[in-house]
């Protein structure tokens, strides 16, 4: 479904993305995980084209969209930012209608498909009770909602989602996953952008783990993210258990403390 | 998972602009209620009946000989009335654009330096006018430089933040203010009378060829800017959001300000400066009819020209003699803003 080949991005000089290729399926819910200054936001943008790379190929469907202008790619690729404040009280509705735009052929506005599949994205992700208010005045995980079932009605078969759950307090981070995690049992492939490795382990069916040097290792989560790998980026504070069936990170008890964190740096 | 249901049933959900469309109608027929009053008023007392006889006179319906009332309502009145409406409709729509384009509730044209490099063309025009054509086209000319000057000094990188681009409009509105001094200095008596009054802003120069000049060119930018209202719409969302749902963003905002700085400096460069009119208009209507360009605007500019109509009413009838417009609408204009500041301050850092 999307898939990257020898993806290469500087900026300003400086090396951000090396060499990257993965692959997601129809349907899988992916995620790219790393530590901070990785390049994991620059790797969706890149994807998106909000940001060009100089070299290598993406491929959607199995079709290069490098030469392909942003209307064409709106209708190909979805992308959810991280939830914020506008400047202007839209309502909820009109927000979600925004993601019919590369759908629009007349200069007028939104058609009655339009606003058919706006109201089906409405309805998918259950906020018909805040579809009337606007969007300024939403808590953060609304927002975010929001902005998932914009991007739904932008009726795209890939989402990318960067760091969905981020601002948002337990329970939504859990919602917004649920989500997903239907949406790609839909047939919809998404990849998103994450810091908690449980999430990974909990929601997703692969991951790409981001080093300094390009992917380190790519697949299964529970498989990928051993102990070995997370402690290889993440400097040994990590230890891996198991409860249940469910895998979980928890940070490691060997007498890890601030102090020993600042000698091994 | 199965607390998430995706069975709902939408209950009265409706995506419906009836509301909106009717205030644009109501505001429109306002509009002409207004234009029909004020035509009425004026120092020279006419009656209201011989003054529709002119008008009726002049669209071949009826007859009338009066040949000054002829003058005082056809000439006169009607001109000042129709480059009002033109004026204020351009001032609020490309206010209007500007506010969505950058994101900021509280710019107008005006913040990247129009006013300042009109003001200094028309004022080397009226100290030189042996060089330049006429005062309006040199004041167009160099509102424009000001502009497009001030857009290229804020371009870092192909984007162009809103924090350099004011500070290139305060950086340039000042060059432009001492060349403007210069020339007041080394001018007449006469000349530098002509020039403060300029500056001030009025319609009492107003034409029939200025209304030829202005009302079609600004009829038909606004119209192109209404219909990007949508765009504008996402535009206003933020850039990369915009991208991402298919927008050439760098050719919509080109489009945009574009435009909107072009109706802004034709106007200007007829009737001088008039403050505020491109501020407070796009924000009254956001707060009545909310923030969906597609109607924002029109109705803006409706109430733009209605304002304007009003605010020249006043100046022409106020005193016996004429009081400059761009004097009015800052009257008015200013308290609006203080009441924003403090009410609203939520506003000025969103």
């Amino acid at each position: 479904m999307l898939k990257l080949e020898n993806l290469h991005f500087e900026y300003g000089g400086l090396k951000v993305l090396r060499d990257i290729s993965f692959e997601v399926e129809k349907g899988q819910l992916c995620a790219l995980f790393g530590p901070n200054g990785t390049g994991k936001t620059t790797l969706l943008k890149c994807i998106a084209r909000l940001l060009n790379y100089e070299k290598g190929n993406v491929l959607v469907e199995d079709k290069n969209i490098n030469k392909m202008k942003a209307g064409e790619i709106a209708k190909l690729i979805a992308y959810v930012p991280q939830e914020h404040k506008p400047p202007f009280p839209y309502l909820v509705k009109e927000v979600i209608l925004m993601g019919r735009t590369p759908h629009m052929g007349g200069a007028f506005g939104p058609s009655k498909e339009d606003i058919k599949a706006a109201m089906n994205a409405i309805e998918l992700i259950g906020i018909e009770h805040i579809a009337d208010k606007p969007y300024t005045a939403l808590s953060g995980g609304q927002r975010q909602l929001v902005l998932l079932a914009r991007a739904l009605a932008q009726g795209t078969k890939i989402l990318l989602l960067d760091e969905p759950t981020s601002n948002l307090d337990f329970q939504n981070q859990i919602k917004i996953w649920r989500i997903i995690k239907e949406l790609t049992q839909r047939g919809i492939s998404a990849l998103t952008c994450t810091h908690d490795p449980n999430h990974v382990l909990w929601f997703c069916d692969k991951v790409i783990v981001l080093g300094n040097n390009g992917v380190i290792v790519n697949g299964n989560p529970a498989k990928a993210l051993t102990e070995e790998t997370l402690n290889k980026i993440y400097g040994g504070v990590c230890s891996v258990k198991s409860f249940e069936d469910l895998q979980m990170v928890i940070p490691r008890s060997n007498g890890y403390s601030a102090s020993t964190s600042t000698v091994e740096e | 998972m199965n607390n998430i249901s995706f069975e709902h049933k939408s209950g009265g959900l409706v995506f419906s602009n009836r509301t909106k469309v009717t205030f644009i109608i109501a505001l429109f027929i306002s509009l002409t209620i207004t234009a029909l009053i004020a035509i009425t008023r004026g120092a020279y007392d006419i009656s209201v009946i011989a003054v529709y006889e002119v008008i009726l006179d002049n669209l071949n319906i009826a007859t009338q000989t009066n040949s000054l009332f002829n003058t005082i309502v056809w000439e006169i009145r009607m001109p000042r009335i129709l480059l009002a409406i033109a004026v204020g409709m351009a001032l609020a729509t490309a206010g209007g654009v500007y506010q969505g384009t950058f994101r900021n509730p509280l710019v107008e044209p005006f913040i990247l330096g129009v006013s300042a490099g009109a003001a200094f063309g028309a004022a080397l025009s009226i100290v030189y006018p042996q060089y330049l054509f006429s005062i309006q086209l040199s004041a167009f000319m160099f509102g424009m430089v000001a502009v497009f000057g001030a857009y290229s000094l804020a371009s870092v990188r192909g984007q162009t933040p809103l924090v350099t681009l004011i500070l290139a409009g305060v950086i340039l509105g000042s060059l432009f203010g001492s060349a403007v001094s210069i020339l007041k200095y080394i001018s007449t008596e006469t000349g530098l009378r002509e020039i403060v009054f300029w500056m001030m802003g009025g319609f009492y120069y107003a034409t029939w060829s200025d209304v030829y000049q202005i009302v079609p060119v600004v009829t038909i930018c606004t119209i192109v800017l209404f219909i990007m209202g949508w765009k504008l719409n996402v535009l206003s969302m933020g850039e990369e959001e915009a991208k991402t749902l298919g927008i050439n963003t760098e050719r919509t905002k080109i489009i945009l300000i574009t435009l909107a700085t072009f109706v802004t400096a034709l106007s200007v460069s007829v009737v001088g400066i008039i403050a505020w009119v491109g501020l407070m208009m796009p924000h009254a209507a956001r707060l009545v009819i909310g923030p969906d360009h597609r109607f924002l605007l029109p109705s803006a500019a409706i109430m733009g020209a209605i304002f304007l109509i009003i605010c020249d009413t006043i100046a022409r009838t106020l005193t016996t003699a004429e009081i400059p417009v761009g004097i009015i609408t800052s009257i008015l204009g200013a308290p609006y803003l203080m009441y924003l500041l403090r009410t609203k301050k939520n506003i000025f850092f969103g």
